[in-house]
């Protein structure tokens, strides 16, 4: 699974850090998403799911690839 | 979770946010049955914060407010059915019938017809009024802009506020009009409200507020003012009306359903057996507060959306949200959790009022009950972590429980 995150569409809900916190955070700035792992372990892939669908601002982006 | 074995086919009223979040939430828990989303918009899904504010800007084309590229679409393994609104719902048979005739049956029917603009009396058929739901609107709405010299927002709610900081910001002459003593003053209290007024007025939005709007004026089938109760007429060339949002049900009178601003539900999010209901068009008794709520905001059409397919799928499972809502007006990106009642006691917990970045932290006799950010996402977030409770929905541990 391939991650990648539209910073530019982000809202700052911090809906994916609490849905996957060990893939996703946010910049103290402005509360942007921070992709703190683009290529997370296959444990992790459903909480990543989740969160890109939870994204209010759908923001991110899931591609398959190893 | 193994889905109940009844369940073999899911029909979705309504193809947005909500309706969507309905398919991809059944399709994530394990669901491999039929599924199939009915909606009136010809357009794929899409987005409508942005309409607001990006597309409404100019920043983005329509295009780039669609919820989700074809490829994700196609992966869901759904039956789009497009351009058709559904114009009855037959409970029992959980059947749905469609404008052009066709009838859908399936084992559950999730209504998310989400909610239209509520209007002025006067406002049809007069050129250069707007109100502001779809993609068609934003579009129109920014073609009349461009064009515009003065507009006059009526509705000092959230809409109203950004598209009022939205068209500030091209150029246009804005006055923003409502009942509230500021913008979005029932929803955030005085203090917060009260910098949002200075924020307005600061970026040279005239604020015409506490005094009610009566209705429109106009000459040659367009209009040319807003008028007040004070007897003042704002004079216009653009009238946006944002006052608020009425559930879609009326292809539902003669359900049996019941019908109460919203689809009425139990804390299970259900109207009837097989039937349920997500997103801006569903009233549902939230067990903690204790009581009936309609949410009009983007989280809760996932959230909500997370937990009808959990309990489509056999689970017992109540909805009870933090609710959140977030906007953006001028360089102000303020962050909602929980509720912030009139009366609560407000203290600034992180940041700084006066530099316009701060975290406030709303009590009700001592206890939390809502947080809110002004340009402190995180910190926001983190406060309601600590203090509002755990999500209900992102939550793997309560759906793989
Ligand atoms: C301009 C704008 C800006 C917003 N900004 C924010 C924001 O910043 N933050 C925030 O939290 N929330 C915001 N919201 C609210 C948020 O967009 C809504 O809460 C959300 O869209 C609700 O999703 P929904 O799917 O329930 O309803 P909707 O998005 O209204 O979708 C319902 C769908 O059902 C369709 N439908 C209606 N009747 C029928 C029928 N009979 N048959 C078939 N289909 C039908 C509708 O055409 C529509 O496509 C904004 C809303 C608007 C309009
Ligand atoms: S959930 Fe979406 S909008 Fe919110 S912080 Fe994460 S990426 Fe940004």
């Amino acid at each position: 699974m391939k991650v990648t995150v539209d910073e530019d569409k982000c809202c700052g809900a911090g809906s994916c850090v609490l849905a996957a916190p060990d893939v996703f955070d946010q910049r103290d700035e402005d509360g942007v998403v921070v992709l703190l792992d683009p290529e997370p372990a296959e444990h992790l892939h459903a909480a990543v799911r989740e969160a890109a669908e939870v994204c209010p601002a759908a923001a991110i982006l899931l591609g398959e690839r190893a | 979770m193994t889905p109940a074995p009844e369940v073999s086919d899911v029909l979705v009223v309504g193809a947005s946010a909500a309706g969507l979040a309905t398919a991809e939430a059944l399709r994530r828990k394990g669901y491999t049955g039929g599924l199939t989303l009915l909606g009136d918009e010809a357009h794929p899904p899409y987005d409508r914060p942005p309409l607001s504010k990006h597309v409404l800007s100019g920043a983005w084309e329509p295009e780039r407010a669609r919820l989700r590229g074809q490829d994700a679409l196609d992966g869901l393994g759904a039956r789009f059915v497009l351009g058709d609104p559904a114009v009855s719902l037959d409970p029992a048979a959980r059947g749905v019938r469609t404008a052009s005739g066709t009838v859908l049956r399936a084992d559950a029917v999730v209504v998310a017809t989400g909610a239209r603009p509520r209007t002025l009396p006067d406002q049809e058929g007069l050129g250069g009024v707007h109100v502001l739901r779809t993609v068609g609107d934003a579009v129109a709405l920014r073609a009349d802009l461009l064009t515009a010299e003065r507009l006059v927002v009526v509705g000092d709610g959230v809409l109203g506020a950004e598209v009022a900081a939205t068209a500030r910001g091209l150029g246009l002459d804005v006055t923003l009009a409502g009942p509230q003593p500021a913008p979005l003053a029932a929803r955030l209290g005085p203090l917060v409200s009260g910098l949002l007024a200075d924020l307005h007025a600061g970026h040279g939005v005239r604020l015409r507020l506490g005094a009610a709007v009566l209705g429109l004026t106009g000459r040659d089938g367009r209009v040319t003012g807003v008028r007040l109760d004070t007897g003042d007429v704002l004079p216009a060339d653009v009238v946006v009306v944002a006052l608020g949002a009425v559930p879609n049900t009326d292809w539902l009178l003669d359900s049996g359903l019941l019908l109460d601003n919203g689809v009425v539900c139990d804390a299970r999010c259900r109207a009837a057996a097989g039937v349920y209901a997500v997103g801006d068009v569903a009233r549902w008794h939230h067990e903690h507060l204790g009581s009936s709520l309609r949410l009009e905001n983007r989280t809760n059409a996932t959230e909500q959306a997370g937990v009808v397919a959990d309990n489509i799928l056999g689970a017992d499972r109540a909805y009870t949200p933090v609710p959140y809502f977030w906007t953006d007006q001028f360089d102000a990106k303020l962050q909602v959790f929980g509720r912030l009642p009139v009366d609560a006691e407000v203290s600034v917990v992180d940041g700084d009022v006066t530099a316009r970045r701060f975290v406030a932290l709303y009590r009700l006799a001592g206890e939390p009950v809502g947080v809110l950010g002004w340009n402190m996402p995180k910190q926001a977030r983190l406060l309601r972590q600590r203090l509002l409770g755990q999500a209900p929905t992102p939550g793997r541990a309560r759906t793989t429980a």
